[in-house]
């Protein structure tokens, strides 16, 4: 008992600021202050619509990650379920009374913004199944009923958010929910096993389908195909960063931006603005900031005690870098585009009100690292 | 114990399987950056050179055609500031409201209204419609005036193509219209330079003289954005205008044929007989090249077209004529330089000549009795050279007849519409006709009938040659870099000649004289045929030879008649023609003349070089000093 108090007992609050994982969080403020400079650039050099509201967002979400922070990250493991359930019901409430918009309905409307369900549901899969693993015994995790239960706390959010439809983020849920399952010791043959399955039943799927399918498909990956011919965005995307050279055509001065070229600047393609305003040595710049940020939470979960922490971090780190490279290979040309932003770079309430979310259970697990959840 | 031990099982697990994905994502990171690195810095310039096409865009500005200016200097065909009224759809507030306006301000037909509303729906809306070429200045200004009212339409200026002395030189320079398709295709300058307004020449030497008149485009490079409007302008890169021409022709002496030639329809040539200038080149009647620049209403066009005199034609160059007695210096000296005749061989007329059952007819009914070769040029016998053809026979006289410039094109490469005329022989016959040539043929190509067609330029090259003491000269209409004096024009003819046996046209400089003599009796001794147009005043007498061209046959019964010019139908007339070349005593230029249908050489052309010589002659002095200066500053 006396053992469990000391390793349980709450810190003060001097001691939890102490405790703070200062290299993370001046990581997040720059990352946030890039992202306020370039959607001032997207706005074409002037203070409008886009800066304004990302700013509002960042003047509320960076407290609230704080806030997160200094909770106990036993009270996290607390509401994980909870958390997970509620936002199956914002699913829900969507799939009947959500807000459409581009022939897709993803949004509810909270009156003072707009929020989507599906991008806290990246989060609340990863906090759901790290609660699952950490609880269940090693033995069986490779159990029938555990494989069927942890499939389908990953399944259910996703035949909602496929249906909205939303592929990207579909994608991106499942990946969180299958790295969280890797993490948890699932072995290894069945993801052999199952990726084998899924790429030889590929083909298969596709000839089944009709001429009118496959076309749906295709508009389904690609739902903004543009009319003056498919393609558009990734030619007009890939000259906006090849033209930006070493060190890029500077601030505000993207022409492929500001000129209307590039579609989606304030959200998918912000990273192209970003790469023709500062070249390469800007890319790998912001690509080392997000580096660091990865590694900073794979560092904090390494150094956590309780295997919830761990598996949270682990988990939340390997979303972020799966966030970054599909976004980065979308606007690189290398995948098809689906809709995935770059987190906190990306105009979106959202997608930021999720990964500060994030940062924030982080951060806990951070201060709390010696922390051991029964 | 056991449930801690099992935590750190798990928590074994959890880390490896970490270090597992972090190997993974270290090689997609790397994969990441060496995507960025190839696309940014190994393609950079390719990527680079694809956003500056996307976003500069250039717009081509007409570029402004070089000056043409005559002998002296003087603008003939220059350009001129116009107003047009464009209209910019895109900031048009209300496109019917604004047509109705600029319909009763300007006055536009239901036609143009048209043509503006397929035109808006055929351009994008930031390219300008062009509503009227050129306003004329009280246009300009109500525009002006009401410019409140009329948003979307702009006045700008612009440079255009214009003739100072409008039908003047139309022959010459032929005129600048807008292209049709064909055009642009045909000629890559013109398509690398076209632009909507943008003129070309149609004919003469705006035509020919394009490449070096046209210009270079004004570039406007803009940044445009995704959808192609413009959002600033870059660079202004100003074009070039085309170069100057400055032609052989003067002025004076060509208002001075169009003055002669006025109500008539005919040419005259006037030749610098060293140098080959052509001072003048007139043909009548002309018509003002300036109505074409803008499009000529079809009124006008009818009115140009219908004129029974022919104004489209440019006789000089492609009007071909029979050159009647004109060509009798030519068959003379074939005839000298061929030791046929000498001075003294004399035939007799007797008013006709029997040949074969067939008669030929002198001019003269009651004949001029025996005739040496002075005597039947200077009152231009017919028997004589009748005679002195038949001896000669027509491929000999054909021979001589080329050397002097007869069935060649005279300025070639700068009109596309000079003819080439004919000058028979008897394989010509054989080979164009299939037929044997008879002799009567001869007779009649002694006095310039039959097949020989001339144009007026080629008997006044013939003319110049025989003049110059018989040396072959090129003619030209533009001036070279370096304008010859006449004692180096004269010296380099006489070395040249040395140096190109070719450039010799006789045998024997006596036999030149011979002919030149002739001429100068013909003009200036009593019973001449154009002894009334003579001058005797030595510095301005010339020596020259009429001509009377049969349009048709005359009837035995026409001849007995013998009907007034005025009796006769104007299509039935005869071509009234004359060469001459003067001062004689040092001759300086050369001349040939034709009236159609004006009836006889002595009357109707003849006079007209009396006062040509007199304004030509004046003007020799100044020609001389305005050749000294190699620039002249327009």
């Amino acid at each position: 008992m006396y053992q469990r108090n000391k390793l349980n007992s709450e810190l003060s609050f001097f001691q939890k600021i102490k405790e703070i994982d200062y290299t993370l969080l001046i990581c997040i403020i720059l990352l946030s202050i890039i992202s306020l400079l370039v959607m001032y650039s997207t706005d074409g050099g002037e203070i409008l619509y886009h800066t304004k509201s990302h700013f509002s967002k960042l003047v509320v979400f960076f407290p609230m990650m704080l806030f997160i922070a200094f909770f106990n990250i036993r009270h996290w493991h607390t509401f994980a379920y909870v958390f997970y359930f509620l936002i199956i019901l914002l699913l829900l409430y969507v799939s009947f009374f959500g807000l459409k918009a581009s022939g897709s309905k993803r949004w509810m409307d909270m009156y003072l913004f707009v929020l989507q369900p599906s991008e806290l549901m990246k989060i609340g899969i990863i906090l759901c199944l790290a609660k699952y693993y950490h609880r269940i015994k090693i033995e069986n995790v490779n159990t029938l009923t555990s494989i069927i239960l942890v499939l389908s706390i990953i399944t259910i959010p996703i035949i909602f958010v496929i249906s909205q439809p939303d592929l990207g983020t579909s994608v991106l849920i499942a990946l969180s929910g299958l790295i969280i399952l890797w993490l948890g010791g699932v072995r290894v043959k069945y993801f052999v096993y199952s990726l084998i399955t899924f790429l030889i039943s590929l083909p298969f799927i596709i000839s089944f389908l009709k001429p009118y399918q496959k076309l749906r498909i295709l508009t389904f990956l690609d739902p903004d195909r543009d009319p003056l011919g498919a393609g558009y965005q990734i030619i007009q995307s890939k000259i906006a960063i090849g033209s930006g050279g070493l060190d890029g055509k500077g601030f505000l001065k993207g022409t492929q931006s500001y000129l209307d070229f590039l579609p989606e600047k304030h959200t998918d393609f912000i990273f192209t603005l970003f790469s023709e305003e500062f070249g390469f040595i800007g890319s790998i710049g912001l690509l080392i900031l997000y580096t660091i940020i990865i590694l900073r939470i794979i560092r904090i979960g390494a150094i956590s005690r309780s295997n919830f922490s761990k598996l949270f971090c682990f988990g939340f780190a390997f979303s972020i870098f799966i966030y970054i490279f599909v976004n980065l290979s979308m606007v690189l040309g290398l995948l098809p585009i689906v809709g995935s932003p770059l987190p906190i770079m990306s105009y979106g309430g959202s997608s930021m009100l999720a990964t500060m979310i994030g940062f924030g259970i982080v951060l806990s697990a951070k201060i709390n690292h010696k922390q051991i959840i029964a | 114990m056991i449930k801690e031990n099992l935590g750190i099982r798990k928590a074994d697990v959890i880390n490896r399987r970490m270090f597992v994905i972090g190997a993974a994502k270290i090689v997609v990171f790397v994969g990441i950056v060496a995507r960025l690195f190839s696309l940014q810095i190994n393609e950079n310039k390719k990527y680079l050179t694809l956003s500056d096409k996307n976003r500069i865009r250039e717009w081509k500005l007409p570029p402004t055609r070089g000056n043409i200016v005559d002998y002296f200097g003087n603008i003939i065909a220059g350009n001129l500031k116009v107003y047009q009224l464009h209209i910019i759809p895109e900031q048009v507030e209300n496109f019917n409201y604004l047509l109705v306006r600029l319909k009763t301000l300007l006055n536009l037909s239901e036609k143009k209204i048209q043509k503006i509303v397929s035109l808006k729906n055929k351009l994008k809306p930031w390219d300008s419609i062009i509503v009227s070429e050129n306003l004329s200045w009280s246009e300009f200004l109500k525009v002006n005036n009401y410019l409140y009212d009329l948003v979307g339409a702009k006045p700008v200026m612009t440079i255009s193509r214009n003739y100072p002395f409008s039908e003047i030189y139309t022959h010459v320079l032929g005129y600048v219209s807008q292209p049709n398709e064909e055009e642009i295709l045909e000629n890559e300058i013109v398509k690398e330079r076209f632009v909507p307004g943008m003129k070309i020449g149609k004919l003469g030497l705006e035509k020919t003289l394009e490449k070096q008149l046209i210009g270079t485009n004004a570039i406007q490079r803009y940044e445009v954005n995704a959808y192609g409007k413009r959002i600033n302008q870059l660079e202004y890169q100003k074009g070039q205008q085309g170069s100057k021409i400055r032609l052989t022709v003067d002025t004076e002496v060509q208002k001075l044929s169009a003055k002669l030639l006025s109500n008539k329809a005919g040419s005259i040539s006037v030749m610098d007989i060293y140098t080959g200038d052509i001072i003048a080149m007139y043909s009548s009647p002309s018509y003002n090249p300036n109505l074409f620049l803008f499009g000529i209403s079809q009124d006008e066009w009818q009115l140009i077209r219908n004129n029974p005199l022919k104004p489209l034609i440019n006789k000089t160059l492609s009007g071909l004529y029979s050159p009647g007695s004109t060509i009798k210096p030519i068959v003379a000296l074939s005839a000298l330089e061929n030791n046929i005749i000498n001075t003294n061989f004399k035939v007799k007329c007797t008013g006709k000549t029997e040949l074969y059952g067939q008669t030929f007819h002198c001019w003269k009914e009651k004949g001029h009795g025996f005739v040496s070769l002075k005597n039947a040029m200077k009152q231009s016998c017919d028997t004589y050279f009748y005679e002195i053809a038949r001896l000669l026979g027509v491929d000999r006289l054909n021979v001589t007849a080329k050397k002097f410039g007869l069935g060649k094109k005279v300025l070639g490469e700068y009109f596309d519409n000079e003819k080439k005329g004919l000058f028979p022989n008897t394989s010509w016959k054989k080979n164009n006709l299939g037929k044997g040539w008879v002799l009567g043929e001869t007779l009649i190509t002694g006095i310039g009938q039959g097949y020989t067609q001339t144009t007026p330029l080629q008997l006044c090259l013939m003319t110049a040659q025989i003049a110059n003491g018989g040396y072959k000269i090129k003619p030209k209409i533009i001036v070279n870099d370096d304008p010859l004096s006449l004692e180096e024009a004269k010296n380099s003819m006489e070395l040249q000649s040395l140096q190109k046996p070719n450039m010799r046209l006789f045998k024997n400089p006596k036999n030149i004289k011979i002919v030149q003599e002739a001429m100068f009796s013909s003009t200036n001794e009593q019973y001449g045929t154009s002894y009334r147009s003579r001058i005797d005043d030595p510095k301005y007498q010339f020596a020259g030879k009429t001509g009377t061209a049969q349009v048709k046959r005359i009837s035995k019964r026409e001849r007995e008649l013998d009907l007034k010019l005025e009796q006769i139908p104007y299509k039935d007339r005869d071509h009234a023609l004359y060469v001459a070349y003067g001062p004689y005593k040092n001759p300086r230029y050369a001349l040939s003349i034709i009236v159609e249908h004006g009836g006889s050489g002595s009357k109707a052309a003849a006079p007209m070089a009396k006062e040509l010589f007199k304004l030509i002659i004046d003007r020799d002095e100044l020609r001389d000093k305005q050749s000294n200066f190699e620039n002249i500053n327009i």
